[in-house]
């Protein structure tokens, strides 16, 4: 692994330390959520970063699954703190 | 062997990302924080996305990194909308230093009132 | 015809995302595609042949450059706040009209609005757009509406009509 790939996972992780500060700091739960949504949306730069080290290309399908999932869970999430149920 | 370009905007995507959580802890509410998170992280993701399809050029690989680009630039806005409606309607305040509250009249009617 | 371009589509999307041109993977999207658009072809809009129309494809043509500089503006300026030590923030949530009609063009409007410099839609109410803004410069909500939506709904109404 050269230092391009070590630099940018070291770069992701230092943000993910911060979003997993927010988690469990986050004085109220929308702030949690919030870091979540952001968490998510990070996993999809290590899946990339991996593949551009790899080259294994199925990486990049657990990218793109992990986009959805990680969007209708942000959702789950929002619809929740608004005290609605899913179906509406 | 990854080239000049690539790295160059895989860089910068990864600046915004750091800039994005560090915005994330020190900005004060939770809709300053959502903001500054939500535009820093969707750009910065999506120029490693990009990095990534101009890496690979027009392949399956590089075809499906900028799908999932499209699809982070579509969905994330929608999840931020959805978490700050959400944090508003169960009563988070906003920082004291806010200016002005446009939607306390609308937010606090019930829904088939309006 | 909705069907149809249901169909149509979820197939490309097929290919893009398998890309490869053997029969047995043309066959799956096929059948695919065909069980995909009879299920879910409802939630397409009611004239989809005006996707197709030149002039709105040249006017998304245009929006998107420019739009994309809007957001590279707005991430800087976040940048700048965050790194700032005094943090210059004055943030409030505001109210603003638009002037575009049919939802997917409201939702556009809302989406780009998020992500350009220091706005997040709240809630769409009619419309009334509520904007959380991060620095406040203005409390006439005519100057408002001007500094926020005007620039994008300019473009948006000629995609959207």
């Amino acid at each position: 692994m050269s230092g391009f790939f070590s630099f940018g996972i070291g770069m992701l992780l230092a943000s993910a330390t911060l979003c997993l500060f927010r988690i469990g700091r986050g004085p109220t739960p929308p702030d949690r959520a919030v870091a979540i949504d952001i968490l998510g949306t990070l996993v999809v730069g290590f899946c990339c970063m991996l593949c551009l080290a790899t080259g294994l290309d199925y990486l990049m399908n657990i990218a793109i699954a992990w986009a959805l999932v990680s969007f209708i869970g942000t959702i789950a999430l929002a619809k929740h703190l608004e005290g609605r149920t899913f179906d509406d | 062997m990854t080239s000049l370009l690539p790295k160059v905007l895989i860089t910068v995507g990864l600046l915004f990302d750091l800039l994005g959580c560090i915005g994330l802890v020190r900005l004060p509410d939770v809709y300053n924080r959502a903001q500054a998170a939500t535009k820093c992280v969707t750009l910065g993701t999506c120029l490693i996305l990009f990095g990534v399809a101009t890496q690979f050029g027009v392949s399956a690989l590089g075809m499906k990194a900028v799908l999932c680009m499209l699809f982070i630039l579509f969905t994330s806005p929608v999840g931020a909308h959805a978490i700050v409606r959400g944090a508003y309607k169960s009563g988070v305040k906003m920082w004291e230093g806010s200016v002005v509250d446009a939607y306390r009249d609308v937010a606090t009617t019930k829904p088939e009132e309006r | 015809m909705k069907q149809l371009l249901s169909c149509v589509l979820t197939f490309l999307l097929w290919l893009a995302l398998t890309w490869s041109l053997t029969p047995s993977d043309i066959a799956a999207g096929v059948f695919i595609s065909i069980v995909i658009a009879v299920i879910l072809g409802d939630i397409y809009p009611e004239h989809p042949q005006a996707v197709f129309d030149p002039k709105r494809l040249f006017w998304l043509a245009v929006y998107v450059p420019y739009f994309l500089y809007f957001m590279v503006r707005a991430n800087l300026d976040v940048a700048y706040r965050v790194i700032h030590p005094d943090m210059p923030i004055r943030p409030g949530i505001v109210k603003v009209k638009t002037t575009l009609r049919g939802d997917i063009g409201k939702l556009a409007l809302a989406n780009s609005i998020t992500l350009t410099p220091g706005t997040l839609s709240v809630d769409i109410v009619g419309d009334d757009l509520y904007i959380h803004w991060i620095n406040v410069t203005t409390m006439d909500p005519e100057e408002q509406t001007g500094t926020i939506v005007s620039h994008f709904e300019r473009i948006l109404r000629r995609i959207f009509r």
